[in-house]
């Protein structure tokens, strides 16, 4: 192991973060938003391409707020409020492990929270990782629930 | 369709191939608002974020291998568990293969081990599924 890989990167500050959620987020399901997504994932079930109903994966990014042009990174990617300030800055696809309670179809109106549950360091092939898995939960207004998600980011 | 009278560990679900292109990453990262600029910016993507070519989305990978346990149920049973691991990265220009197989059966509860294998024959996300099969299916 070499030497930077040895330094711990999370700090107290950082790891404060676990337990902390964000504003949830209210989403309306609409038929088209379905269809546009189902074209671009090459989906091949009708009842995904007409709308019926929304594929399992529908909601990837739906857990974000819609930010403003001005306020996007430098990347693309806007500046996330449930997110310590990390001192490390790119951002990999981590992975989701998700359950589903009850299908997504148009008109829905979801709410989405989203909680910080873990932050961990792992060293990669080459450099140290840091990991930040998130929980998501999916409910409708009345708060029957829809799906649950754990989502890991990762910043090298 | 699956039939669970006939189902065993280790029997292959259909595979199917994704090429992305600018084209259809565009369209995937504008239905999930994502604008990172590794999608779409080749120069920033390999000058500044140091990846060899523009990036393939992870999460457009783990709906490719939704949809091989989606498109080998048809409508014989119902997926409760999804998950997988973007375990290396790939890159714009590569012929994904996304497969899977049956690993474990209990009841009419089937688990299902998932792939996406790149050219290279390299394993880059590897997934698993929880389905409930139908009675009768």
């Amino acid at each position: 192991m070499n030497a930077e890989a040895a330094d711990n990167l999370l700090s107290d500050d950082v790891r404060a973060w676990i337990g902390r959620s964000d504003e949830p987020v209210r989403m309306e399901v609409s038929r088209r938003d379905i269809v546009k997504y189902s074209i671009a994932t090459e989906q091949r079930n009708p009842r995904y391409l007409r709308g019926d109903e929304a594929p399992p994966m529908f909601l990837f990014g739906a857990d974000k707020p819609l930010t403003p042009i001005p306020q996007l990174r430098a990347d693309g990617l806007l500046e996330d409020q449930l997110l310590p300030d990390l001192p490390l800055k790119r951002v990999m696809a981590g992975g989701i492990k998700q359950r589903y309670h009850r299908p997504i179809k148009p008109g829905d109106v979801l709410i989405i929270t989203r909680t910080i549950t873990d932050i961990f360091q792992k060293q990669g092939s080459s450099r140290p990782l840091i990991f930040i898995v998130y929980d998501i939960r999916v409910t409708t207004e009345d708060g029957t629930l829809v799906m649950q998600e754990t989502q890991s980011r990762i910043n090298r | 369709m699956p039939k669970l009278s006939e189902l065993k560990p280790g029997d292959a679900l259909p595979e199917r191939q994704h090429l992305a292109t600018n084209v259809s990453l565009f369209l995937y990262n504008a239905a999930v608002w994502n604008a990172h600029r590794i999608h779409y910016d080749e120069p920033y993507t390999t000058d500044v974020e140091n990846h060899p070519g523009v990036i393939i989305d992870g999460p457009l990978q783990g709906d490719w291998l939704s949809q091989v346990v989606l498109d080998w149920l048809e409508d014989s049973g119902q997926l409760l568990e999804f998950e997988y691991t973007n375990r290396r990265a790939s890159i714009l220009g590569e012929t994904l293969t996304a497969g899977g197989s049956v690993k474990a059966i209990d009841g009419t509860q089937v688990v299902v081990e998932l792939f996406i294998r790149n050219e290279a024959g390299d394993i880059t996300t590897p997934g698993q599924a929880l389905v409930q099969l139908a009675d009768g299916a």
